[in-house]
């Protein structure tokens, strides 16, 4: 059997194995992440298994995001490297404890996946998705984003340079089209 | 009624936290936590918040796996530390067992104008913290049982919670330095050596 990823499929329906969270995994270990602070998103659901399978980092189930971004402040100055994973809603309830990396020059990497985006059907996922990345560069920030599947890994690359060799906080946006977006009304068929 | 005369003072207890501190890594919460610990002395292994409100237990934790062999005590207070009781459940699932989190208890916001917090009604946060599942979590009221918890907290059999109630007093502040840039630098230079200078 041919390998699903290798099977080339339209953009509305990302494939079911996608490999680019494989890719990440990558560049995030050649970056020496060894924290990952988490709250749960589907898009991120096979970066976060591929995580627990590995014994040298420290996977952190977070019960909301602004936890993450203090405790990868504190892995910081025990001298390790993080990554926090969270969906574009949970942006907004890390407002004030970004200014904790913003002003004491820290590193921190978030990889956010995108909701209120690309192809969106449930209404209340607009109004974060719109202001994820307005939120964030008002909170200084270093913003970029990615829309399909192949740039995700060079882009996540590209935000942990930035992060880790200029210390500062950088998120890279994952949206909606790389993830594929829900439609409530077929699932609440099935 | 609680006789506030019988009420620890603050900085005595902070004064005993860190007595001998050896190696110790301290993270003080924002205001007051944070004088107190610098009353006791400013030192390069203490990160003394400025703001950030929430962050002091989360910042244990991250720091406390980050150097497994270091023992880590977070000073806070209760306005604090109710902002984020969430972490509570965090650190109780990861279990650090160099990880000291001591909530200075006074019932109050005490930058603000000394309203009251939801301790002042009762809400037992040493309790909160067991129910999560940290076995070691105590409400402190006597110098003995402060001693104590300094003892824990270089013990490494943590993690460990303690609500130590103090007299609601506002004290003469004493800062450290201000700058975020400054205290991380001090911090990971003292601890992770010279090469942290270097990118």
């Amino acid at each position: 059997m041919a390998d699903p990823r290798l099977k080339k499929t339209p953009s509305q329906t990302p494939a079911a194995l996608p490999s680019w969270p494989d890719d990440v995994y990558r560049v995030l270990k050649e970056a020496d992440v060894r924290q990952v602070g988490v709250v749960p998103d589907a898009g991120h659901s096979r970066l976060i298994r591929t995580f627990e399978a590995d014994s040298a980092v420290r996977v952190v189930t977070l019960t909301t995001e602004e936890e993450g971004v203090a405790m990868l402040a504190g892995a910081w100055l025990g001298g390790q490297r993080g990554v926090l994973l969270l969906q574009s809603s949970g942006v907004g309830n890390c407002i004030n404890m970004l200014s904790l990396p913003s002003i004491c020059r820290m590193p921190l990497l978030m990889l956010v996946t995108m909701r209120g985006d690309w192809g969106e059907f449930n209404p209340w996922q607009i109004p974060m998705g719109q202001g994820t990345a307005a939120v964030l560069e008002a909170m200084g920030v270093i913003v970029t984003r990615a829309d399909e599947p192949d740039a995700v890994a060079p882009t996540v690359w590209g935000a942990a340079n930035l992060a880790f060799n200029t210390w500062r906080p950088a998120a890279v946006l994952i949206g909606q089209r790389v993830l594929g977006a829900k439609h409530f009304k077929e699932l609440a068929r099935k | 009624m609680t006789n506030p005369n019988a009420l620890l003072h603050r900085r005595a207890v902070v004064d005993e936290l860190l007595r001998d501190r050896g190696d110790l890594l301290v993270i003080a919460g924002l205001g007051a936590p944070n004088w107190d610990v610098s009353a006791t002395g400013d030192h390069p292994n203490n990160f003394p918040l400025w703001g950030a409100m929430g962050s002091a237990a989360m910042m244990g934790l991250g720091l406390a796996i980050a150097q497994p062999k270091r023992k880590v005590l977070v000073i806070t207070g209760d306005g604090e530390m109710l902002m984020s009781v969430g972490a509570l459940a965090t650190i109780a699932v990861e279990r650090p067992a160099n990880l000291t989190v001591a909530v200075l208890d006074n019932e109050r916001f005490g930058e603000t104008g000394m309203q009251k917090t939801h301790t002042a009604s009762g809400v037992d946060l040493a309790g909160m913290a067991a129910a999560a599942g940290i076995r070691t979590a105590r409400i402190v009221r006597t110098a003995a049982e402060v001693t104590d918890i300094r003892d824990l907290a270089h013990q490494g059999s943590g993690p460990v919670f303690a609500q130590i109630k103090i007299h609601p007093e506002a004290l003469v502040f004493v800062l450290p330095p201000a700058d975020g840039g400054i205290l991380t630098t001090r911090f990971r230079q003292s601890v992770l050596g010279d090469s942290s200078l270097y990118n």
